[in-house]
């Protein structure tokens, strides 16, 4: 066995072992520790995509002392690589970009206790990356939603707790219907690894027996993470959560944990339920649905909010709904799709809220639109950013935001049927629009202010070194790449959904 | 209705989780949303224990050399459960910190009146 085939297990111990740590390092020492592992992470993922891209095949890895199907075990293809390493650059990057608002949001002495949470973010991401067994994704999902709900509370201002409340139930329902879904697979096929579920669900779905449960089964799993994800219409906790938290942890909850929901959804489409059984299509098709629905409904919402973080929380709602369409429409170019929307977004949401933070520093620390007027020119490099994430968002070509809407054109167009074209319709509709919300919002922005600047009511933090340049070069890189070479990031994904199943 | 009474122990799990999923969604205490969700989470826990339960045979605990698991039921369920149960503690202490710091807050636990409250304040951030 190669040395590389350890490196997705050591990512998960490694963010675990780190949040021990930190929890008695002194803040400076934890955040230095923290941006260390997440680095060392990246490096894990790197070669583990490589290794798995050059052999052109999976890897298991046993744990324990004992064979399939007893052990538990944890599988990596490029997929999951893929995703592992678009999670750990994306904390990595949030991290470093909010250091500066984490330091004033937070109380001095639980800062550590911040970057505890935030490794163990990374520890249920990297899992719910590589895991090949269906109850360890359950636990993961677990310690995900509890960190999340850590992060967002950690900020004792506003109604932050109340933002927490009402994430945590929703998360609880979706948790629910996923644990009874994943019993109801153990029930019907005696198995928790992926694989040997698989085998059993086929042998169902080709005799025809127990077809009311599998579906239940299925619509119970597939639900309760589209509801974990924040699908319409369960994304009312989202305007609050993401515009309460410290950015950092905005940037994560949007860019990062609704993606580790939705990466283990589609790995249950592929590995669990098998895409085309006819209880999946069903659960697919109604995905697909609610998908839509977002997409028009996120935008509406977006484009009535009057405030800035209510308004890049509202696009979240409508850019899941992309995802789940992609999902919906299913096949190659639909999965490719989705799964290219997922990294994009993780990319572009998290510079749309940090560069947001430093927008309303800049105006006196307002969110209001009518106060961010002439924001890009009180602070230069931010309101670049937060443009470069606009125009993605809205699909100006060269950028992640045009790739991503091209192959869901591509996956529309792929059967030439009637709810093809409706997507399509959906998707026109929804470019406008995002240009009238986004476009708007950059127009503002750049707008000079008629009145004098307002004086920042905002208290600057006493270190004044600000990496967020650093995590606005990584983003925009990201989304530059996505945008120029989305081929090289296409045949990744392709390659890596051929053996995800 | 006779597959219902022969599975009794399968749809007392599934009306208890109803009703705690119900509980959940619906009522506006915390504290009674958090009573939901520990019957919601004890309805699938005595799902999981009855699909390991086999008829006349023993707790999966080794006694006198009888290696035979025939005569044992099956222990990856309970395992299941133990494990479910320690998440359930974990989110059960989460949500109860959360509503200690918003009655300290708010002086209610009413998260209809906590959202009305918090209007009012116009706490947007």
């Amino acid at each position: 066995m190669s040395f590389i085939e350890n490196l997705p297990f050591l990512s998960v111990v490694l963010f675990l072992f780190a949040a021990v740590v930190c929890s008695v390092l002194k803040p400076k020492a934890a955040r230095i520790f923290t941006t260390a592992v997440e680095a060392v992470v990246i490096a894990f993922s790197v070669a583990t995509l490589l290794y798995t891209r050059g052999t052109g095949t999976f890897f298991r890895y046993n744990m324990g002392h004992f064979d399939a199907p007893w052990s538990n075990q944890l599988r990596a293809g490029v997929l999951d690589a893929l995703a592992a390493f678009t999670f750990s650059s994306v904390l990595l990057l949030s991290h470093i970009g909010g250091i500066r608002y984490a330091k004033i949001d937070i109380e001095p002495k639980k800062q550590n206790s911040y970057c505890t949470l935030l490794n163990l973010i990374g520890a249920a991401l990297m899992a719910l990356s590589y895991t090949n067994d269906l109850f360890t994704g359950y636990v993961f999902l677990e310690i995900l939603t509890l960190s999340s709900c850590g992060i967002l509370v950690i900020r004792r201002q506003g109604r932050t707790t109340l933002s927490a409340a009402r994430y945590m139930v929703i998360n609880l329902l979706g948790s629910g219907l996923f644990l009874l879904g994943v019993s109801l697979f153990y029930g019907t096929t005696g198995h928790l690894l992926m694989e040997y579920i698989k085998t059993g669900v086929e042998t169902l779905d080709a005799t025809g027996e127990y077809q009311i449960p599998l579906t239940v089964t299925i619509g119970l799993v597939s639900s309760g993470l589209a509801i974990k994800a924040g699908l319409f219409p369960f994304h009312t906790w989202m305007p609050d959560t993401y515009g309460t938290a410290t950015p950092t942890s905005s940037a994560v909850l949007s860019g990062i944990v609704s993606k580790g929901y939705i990466f283990l959804l589609i790995k249950i489409m592929y590995r669990v339920a098998g895409t085309g059984t006819v209880a999946m299509t069903a659960a697919r098709h109604i995905l697909y649905v609610f998908g839509m629905a977002g997409i028009i409904m996120g935008s509406f919402w977006a484009i009535k909010s009057k405030y800035l973080n209510r308004m890049i929380a509202y696009s979240s709602a409508a850019q899941i709904g992309y995802i789940f369409v992609g999902i919906g429409l299913g096949g190659e170019a639909g999965f490719r799709a989705a799964m290219f929307q997922l990294i994009a977004h993780a990319f572009t949401k998290p510079l749309l809220f940090l560069a947001g933070a430093r927008l309303s520093e800049s105006s006196g620390d307002s969110l209001l639109f009518s106060d961010l007027q002439g924001a890009a020119h009180r602070n230069r490099a931010a309101g670049a950013a937060f443009a470069v994430g606009a125009f993605s968002m809205v699909g100006i070509p060269t950028l992640a935001g045009f790739s991503t809407k091209l192959y869901f054109a591509v996956a529309a167009i792929e059967h030439g049927t009637l709810v093809d074209f409706a997507t399509l319709g959906v998707l026109a509709v929804s470019t406008l629009l995002n240009a009238l919300y986004f476009m708007r919002t950059v127009i503002r922005i750049y707008t000079p202010s008629p009145a004098p600047t307002p004086l920042p009511t905002f208290e600057p933090s006493p270190d004044k070194s600000d990496p967020g340049l650093v995590c606005a070069v990584g983003f925009a890189a990201g989304i530059l790449f996505l945008g120029l070479f989305p081929g090289t990031v296409s045949s990744l994904i392709i390659s890596g959904l051929s053996m995800f199943g | 209705m006779g597959n219902l009474l022969y599975n009794y122990e399968e749809a007392t799990a599934l009306i208890l989780f109803s009703i705690g999923f119900v509980t959940l969604l619906f009522h506006r205490n915390m504290i009674r949303k958090l009573i939901g969700m520990n019957i919601m989470d004890s309805g699938i826990y005595l799902f999981l224990a009855s699909m390991g339960y086999i008829y006349d045979r023993r707790a999966p605990i080794v006694e006198g050399g009888d290696t035979n698991p025939v005569n044992y039921i099956n222990p990856v369920p309970a395992s299941l459960v133990l494990t479910g149960i320690v998440v359930s503690v974990s989110v059960t202490a989460v949500m109860l910190s959360l509503a200690v710091r918003l009655y300290e807050r708010y002086h209610t636990l009413n998260l209809d009146e906590i959202y009305a409250m918090s209007r009012r304040r116009a706490e947007h951030r």
